[in-house]
């Protein structure tokens, strides 16, 4: 396929297509941190994760509706804005669904499935009945949609950059959160020993709490982000969450590292495969790769080493 | 916003009242028999297999999804239907009696869509019903209708190779959207090389062959054909692979929320549409899907099918008036919602031309019947059942509307089962 290409023409597109596998890979570390830390740290399978990206999604709606109206100078970095409302309220929220539902899941894993399957779909009848059943338009900044042309060939969407910044970002705060703060120290107790957790005095129930709520939260931001890529409509959850769990569960549940290295993997052989076959075809080589070698390592590519 | 499913109270100005009805009527002079009151078709003769039909009310159904992944696509053909069926009862109903309507949820469910049809012709015994989008939706009350006789009109734009005698299908199949759009590319923007794009399932897959086919029987090149999941939401090593290629046109067949992703990444890559190299040429992107891309992420694309909202003649500016002050101001209307809104016309119309409400004879009725008030203008039944309709190409606006720029000079008679396309 590539004899009637000159060699300057062959190195640009595999330029771009390097770009190409990591914007995925960007998108597929903020589809799944949040959800790495909910499942991952608390053992929740929160089937409603890609509700609470969409929250944030139409948070960002919502917030360039307002700057359109109210503030139509400062429309350009409304974006920044609409993020940190994001990660509040999609946090918000999670926070309330850990009160009232999974708190009193946690003896019975499997039910919480269950139980966040029928909140996703609470929510998307209530986004549907809030904003309508067809999909909204979420009007980006003129600076974040054009692209940064390096050469006649090469040409990098900003959008994707972004994407790529914001992965990075999420990413390192997620880790000093997690590994480097007192509240970090906490989850990681509670995950390794909730027993023991609770006796030396950690508040179990308000760790799990803010941990399901972070997860969430990061999740809403994603959702922000994802506006400037994907559709945002009621069911548009649904699109990311099978490529999610896929992700969380490939690169062993309860390990950050993991949750990006599996990204990393299947994120790349996904573009690179796209590229030389079809997409359908692509995304099922992908996906029998990743399930051989789930039988060969169930516990996923890094898992934690805990005395049980 | 959506609306609660009873009817909202019309909002019709006498002024509009008369213009429409005094139109429909100029229209309807063609087939309607003598008289319009209910009495001169008595209930016993006019509805002789026990439809829901009394001396003062005929019940028709609706069956589209109004929740689930489908009812973004859906809710425009539920408005029109119901803004249709409205505009009949205030010019006087079908043969003197009311329609009212019964509306079912199929829930993006093809199992519930078989269910709901079931109950609609079997325990509310509808004398027809307005329904389904998807083709997975139709070919699951398919058998149902036929069982149980019952007529579907069916909105949306297909893949063909269906006919039933039990069915009106309002929208195009593919050969009328796909032939006369290539034809108009390879004439005008003198186009060599194509690029085929699509969701992986029957309607894309189906399109690209006949799209294919046609443009070997021109003598140019098809460098590349691609399928994405439904669903799929990053295209940027598909977009890498065009610009490797070079092609004249991307032929694109994306649907659903894919759609936004694709061509949103495709301005982010820097392909600017306006330009046209490569031009692109689209049947899937209607109005109604314009909302969620935004009209400046698809400025300078084509789409070709067989109505846009911006159409120019009294019939659409009437129909487009009426849609915005029943629904709302922000609403817009793509090609299968005024399909939709034929169906229940073409029903009439048929019912008017049998003087009966009997399914059997509806059907035999309805090849051959004319509908000149239609909002896309002169559209025909065809033996097949089918409609012969003008192809039009329109190119995308910023404001997220076509400006229409070709228009077949004749209408394009439908062929479900294209030879030497399959």
């Amino acid at each position: 396929m590539f004899a009637d290409y000159s060699g300057s023409e062959l190195l640009s597109i595999f330029a771009m297509q390097g770009f190409a596998g990591l914007i995925l890979f960007s998108v597929f570390v903020l589809m799944a941190l949040g959800l790495a830390i909910i499942f991952g740290q608390m053992g929740v399978i929160n089937m409603a994760h890609g509700e609470f990206m969409i929250l944030g999604a139409y948070v960002t709606y919502l917030v360039s509706r307002a700057f359109e109206a109210w503030a139509p100078g400062l429309f350009g970095a409304y974006f920044f804005v609409a993020m940190i409302l994001a990660f509040f309220v999609s946090g918000g929220l999670g926070m309330a669904v850990e009160w009232l539902l999974i708190r009193r899941l946690y003896k019975r894993p499997l039910d919480t499935l269950l139980a966040t399957w029928g909140l996703s779909l609470i929510l998307q009848q209530i986004y549907r009945m809030v904003f309508g059943a067809r999909e909204v338009g979420v009007t980006i900044p003129e600076w974040m949609m054009g692209s940064l042309v390096l050469s006649d060939m090469i040409e990098v969407p900003i959008n994707g950059l972004f994407v790529m910044a914001l992965a990075v970002g999420i990413s390192a705060g997620v880790y000093i959160l997690m590994y480097r703060s007192r509240w970090g120290l906490q989850v990681r107790a509670v995950v390794a020993n909730r027993t023991m957790a609770d006796a030396v005095g950690i508040n179990t129930e308000r760790t799990d709490r803010m941990t399901f709520a972070i997860g969430c939260g990061v999740a809403g931001v994603a959702g922000a982000a994802f506006t400037m890529i994907g559709s945002t409509g009621p069911t548009a959850g649904q699109l990311y969450i099978v490529d999610t769990f896929l992700v969380v569960v490939f690169g062993g549940a309860g390990s950050l590292i993991g949750t990006i290295a599996s990204a990393f993997s299947i994120s790349q052989a996904q573009s690179i495969l796209e590229f030389f076959l079809s997409g359908s075809m692509a995304k099922v080589l992908t996906l029998l790769a990743v399930v051989g070698i789930l039988m060969v390592r169930p516990q996923g590519l890094f898992a934690l080493k805990l005395r049980k | 916003m959506t609306r609660k499913t009873s009817l909202p109270p019309t909002k019709l100005s006498r002024r509009h009242f008369l213009a429409t009805s005094a139109a429909a009527a100029a229209g309807a002079t063609l087939f309607t028999p003598k008289g319009l009151r209910a009495q001169d078709f008595p209930t016993a003769a006019v509805n002789t297999t026990g439809l829901a039909v009394t001396d003062t009310e005929v019940t028709v159904g609706i069956l589209h999804s109004v929740t689930g992944t489908m009812a973004i696509s859906e809710t425009g053909s539920v408005q029109a239907e119901k803004l249709a069926i409205e505009q009949i009862n205030a010019q006087g109903g079908v043969l003197g009696r009311k329609i009212k309507f019964v509306q079912e949820d199929g829930a993006s469910d093809w199992p519930t869509f078989a269910e709901k049809a079931k109950k609609l012709l079997v325990d509310d015994k509808v004398a027809s019903v307005m329904g389904c989008w998807t083709s997975a939706s139709r070919k699951a009350v398919l058998p149902v209708f036929e069982q149980y006789n019952g007529m579907l009109y069916y909105p949306t734009f297909y893949e063909g190779l269906e006919q039933s005698p039990n069915v009106i299908y309002t929208g195009q199949e593919a050969t009328q959207q796909i032939i006369a759009g290539l034809d108009w590319v390879t004439q005008t923007k003198g186009a060599k090389t194509f690029y085929l794009l699509g969701s992986d399932y029957i309607w894309p897959r189906t399109s690209n062959k006949i799209a294919r086919k046609h443009i070997e029987k021109l003598g140019l090149e098809v460098v590349g054909e691609e399928y994405y999941p439904l669903g799929h939401t990053q295209f940027n090593s598909v977009i890498n692979k065009i610009k490797l290629k070079k092609p004249d046109v991307i032929y694109a067949i994306v649907v659903g929320g894919s759609n936004v992703a694709f061509y949103k990444q495709l301005k982010a890559a820097g392909i600017d549409m306006t330009k046209e190299k490569p031009l692109l040429l689209t049947i899937s992107v209607t109005e109604d899907e314009i909302r969620g891309i935004g009209g400046e992420n698809i400025e300078g694309a084509y789409a070709c099918m067989k109505y846009f909202q911006s159409l120019k003649n009294p019939n659409n500016e009437a129909f487009v008036k009426a849609f915005k002050e029943m629904w709302g101001e922000d609403m817009v209307i793509g090609d299968v919602t005024q399909a939709a809104y034929l169906g229940p016309w073409l029903w009439k119309a048929a019912v008017e031309k049998a003087g009966s409400f009997d399914i059997d004879k509806i059907k035999e009725a309805s090849p051959g019947i004319e509908l000149t008030t239609a909002p896309e203008g002169y559209v025909k039944i065809h033996e097949n059942h089918h409609l012969w309709s003008r192809t039009r190409v329109g190119r995308a606006l910023a404001d997220g509307q076509y400006e229409v720029v070709f228009e077949t000079a004749d209408l394009v008679e439908p062929n479900p089962f294209p030879e030497g396309y399959q």
